[in-house]
């Protein structure tokens, strides 16, 4: 449908809501559970799927060339930092797969502003944020010397 | 009196605006914070920017690294690539500036926590291809929204942009955005001293190959609406090569990627009989476009000529050899880890239609077009250079400031800068929002004014849709047919049938002329004249209504610039039937337009290629 959601599995919780970047998430007036108002918007992105605390929101690929049959089933687990995927083919055969997503700890970014704050000046340089450091070059690469200018040769 | 004027309108005032929240808007949040430590940075997305934008899904690749660190590339010599893929026309100064920065960028995102991966024997980024390192991405975005999330002062989600607003008094400066939320369905009025624009490019300007609910499945992503240059180009401010519409060969119907499969596995393309197509055509190749054929690697359109040739032979369906290079389970999993980071559709074709790729090729085609500025590809908007390497008539103030005061851009928003991909996008996020926090520490005079006269009016424009449908939807008993409204699907569906048809879709195999570029003007006036008898149903059709108005004006820019280009360019991208030969000496030149909205009119305009790299 490609997104679809188990009456029996759901709670209503709407995590599903907030997270699709489709906005095609949305919960019945009736049933009180979430289902996809609009699967031609739908990219299959799984971002629902593994939002879905319950694991109530399942994909049934595209009708137009997917015969049924099959499932692509995924726990995503924050805590240890891994993705694994179960996949069963129309014909029965299975495949599973784990994959790492992160390797530091969610929320450990540290922010712009704990930076020491930048001299003034340096607002005026080609320089960004962290560099030449970040680079790991010994300076900010100019333009090859003698390159510049309003040359127009037609090269390809 | 509108029935909906009794509308909640919230004022957000700021110094920076970012809109959208992929690539380029974290990157703007992130380096606008780093420099202006005071400044009241605000971030609207029209979604949760946990997970939105093009790289929404995942990735499994950084498709830009230079690896100068190692000595593996220089800026220059990315230059030179990205130009030969786009047949010679791109702003070489922009682009080196991106793979002069992009290094850091990386390291920075490998520090935050995403999993590079590496090769055991040197120690090193492993390599897909030269520019290329493959990455665990299936977590690429919320990393990168965590540190937009602390950077911003405020972050907007789940509120659609409609149109940028701008100064009272100073007709070419921007002073803001307005939009809705499409949760509770209020207005937005966003005040700022600078607007980066770092919204999306387009898919669903074109029909897509898919149909029914399959449509969703576009290679770029059905949120990717057009709204890189719906904003931008209705300021007036100039846009470039909006002819230069990308098609992706890709796996057939799901889209999987490809890089991975052929440059680091190694599998070949082939024709339905074995046959290594793309070799046996060059000559023909090298007759249709002279020394561009000679280019390595094989610029992106003349490869989807190739097979477009083949298979107009009858010699498809093309195959990925897939099964002659899985021979270990650690490429077995890097073969599937290519579609779940990323594509999980493809992984559903496979498992769907009993494809195993250790046992059996799997199909390619080429996609329908799309309109980006980020990937093989360079529409949107003219950009001011950096100022230590750009050419005098590339710069006209800061870096990445399009030709209005104050408004800049990022990732598919800003035109001539091929190929940044995910890393590039924020980069060049990063690189305008530094810019962006210059420009507002030297303004001086007054700051921009919004007109309260117009945001009065675009209250009524923004909300009309509903209406439309409440007063319409009375005169029928039930169902979707009405006489006075379209729905905004409807629209949609209208938009991608002319652009098919007339404007080198997949329907004619991409090509068009004059007297159809032509044809499709006129019906696409007349679609823009429905555009004002669009019914939406409820808030979320309503994003829909302005989602089709973003991608209406993007595709009158695309079949004006497609119309004044008169050559064959970038055959496999498209075909001008009149003009079928590429043309270097009248066009080896960006085409430019501005849109001027006090007489509605066009202004096409050539700019030249400055070639600055040897």
């Amino acid at each position: 449908m490609p997104t679809f959601t188990y009456m029996t599995r759901c709670d209503g919780c709407g995590e599903c809501v907030d997270i699709c970047p489709s906005d095609i998430m949305h919960i019945d007036s009736v049933y009180r559970r979430s289902y996809n108002i609009e699967p031609n918007f739908c990219w299959e992105c799984y971002s629902c799927v593994k939002a879905c605390p319950q694991h109530a929101i399942d994909v049934r690929g595209y009708a137009d060339f997917a015969p049924l049959g099959h499932s692509v089933r995924v726990r995503r687990e924050e805590s240890n930092g891994t993705i694994s995927w179960k996949i069963r083919y129309r014909d029965g055969r299975e495949k599973e797969f784990t994959f790492p997503i992160r390797t530091t700890p969610w929320g450990s970014i540290k922010p712009p502003s704990e930076y020491e704050t930048p001299d003034a000046n340096a607002l005026g340089t080609p320089l960004l944020a962290h560099e030449p450091a970040a680079l790991e070059v010994n300076a900010l690469p100019a333009l090859p010397q003698g390159e510049s200018g309003n040359s127009n040769r037609n090269e390809g | 009196m509108s029935l909906f004027t009794s509308r909640k309108t919230r004022f957000v005032d700021s110094d920076i605006l970012i809109i959208g929240g992929g690539f380029g808007g974290c990157g703007a949040a992130y380096e606008s914070r780093y420099w202006g430590r005071d400044l009241k940075i605000v971030l609207v997305e029209k979604a949760n920017i946990e997970r939105s934008g093009a790289v929404a899904h995942g990735l499994s690749a950084i498709n830009c690294y230079m690896g100068m660190r190692w000595g593996e590339n220089q800026p220059e010599d990315f230059v030179r690539y990205a130009r030969g893929d786009l047949m010679g026309l791109v702003r070489e100064d922009l682009i080196f500036d991106i793979a002069r920065h992009v290094d850091a960028t990386v390291h920075k995102f490998e520090e935050w926590g995403l999993p590079i991966m590496k090769d055991p024997k040197t120690g090193r980024y492993l390599r897909e291809g030269k520019w290329q390192v493959m990455i665990h991405g299936e977590s690429y975005k919320p990393i990168i929204a965590e540190a937009a999330r602390k950077s911003a002062s405020e972050v907007y989600n789940r509120i659609m942009v409609t149109h940028l607003l701008m100064d009272r008094t100073h007709p070419n400066r921007v002073a803001g955005a307005v939009g809705f939320s499409v949760r509770d369905g209020g207005m937005y009025v966003f005040r700022a001293k600078a607007v980066i624009v770092a919204a999306g490019g387009a898919s669903h300007v074109f029909k897509p190959r898919s149909s029914g609910e399959g449509a969703g499945r576009t290679w770029y992503a059905p949120w990717s609406s057009a709204s890189a240059y719906g904003l931008v180009l209705r300021t007036g401010a100039k846009m470039i090569q909006m002819e230069n519409r990308v098609v992706l060969s890709r796996f057939k119907d799901g889209y999987g990627p490809v890089g991975a499969w052929s440059l680091l596995l190694k599998a070949k393309n082939t024709n339905a009989y074995g046959d290594d197509y793309e070799a046996a055509r060059f000559d023909e190749i090298k007759a249709l476009v002279g020394k561009y054929a000679e280019i390595s690697p094989m610029p992106t359109c003349l490869r989807n000529h190739a097979m477009l040739q083949e298979i107009k032979a009858g010699n498809g369906p093309i195959y990925m050899q897939t099964q002659k290079v899985l021979d270990t389970r650690e490429k077995e999993e890097i073969g599937w880890e290519d579609f779940l980071d990323m594509t999980v559709s493809q992984a559903v074709v496979w498992a769907s239609q009993n494809i195993d790729p250790k046992e059996k090729p799997s199909e390619l085609t080429t996609s329908e077009p799309y309109i980006m500025g980020s990937h093989a590809t360079c529409s949107g908007a003219w950009a001011s250079g950096p100022e230590d390497c750009a050419p005098a008539d590339y710069q006209w103030g800061y870096n990445r400031m399009t030709t209005v005061e104050g408004l800049f851009g990022a990732g598919d928003t800003i035109g001539g800068s091929a190929h940044k991909f995910s890393s590039g996008s924020f980069t060049e996020g990063r690189i305008a929002g530094k810019a962006a926090v210059k420009y507002v520490t030297e303004l001086s005079g007054n700051p921009p004014e919004v007109d309260e006269a117009e945001i009065r009016m675009l209250q009524e424009t923004i909300f009309r849709p509903l209406e439309t449908y409440t007063v319409g939807r009375n005169e029928i008993v039930a169902g979707s047919v009405a006489p006075s409204y379209i729905s905004p699907l409807q629209g949609l569906q209208r938009l991608e049938k002319i652009m098919d048809e007339y404007a080198g879709g997949i329907g004619t195999l991409y090509s068009t002329n004059e007297p159809m570029l032509n044809r499709g003007l006129e019906l696409l006036a007349m679609l823009k004249e429905d555009l004002d008898h669009i019914g939406a149903e409820d808030i979320h059709q309503l994003q829909r209504a302005w989602e089709l108005h973003h991608r209406v004006w993007t595709a009158e820019a695309v079949l004006r610039h497609t119309l004044y280009r008169q050559e064959t360019r970038w055959p496999g991208y498209y075909y001008r039937g009149d003009y079928p030969r590429l043309n270097d000496a009248d066009w080896h030149a960006f085409t430019a337009s501005q849109y001027d909205a006090k007489t509605d009119e066009w202004h096409m305009s050539k700019l030249p290629v400055h070639h600055i790299i040897a």
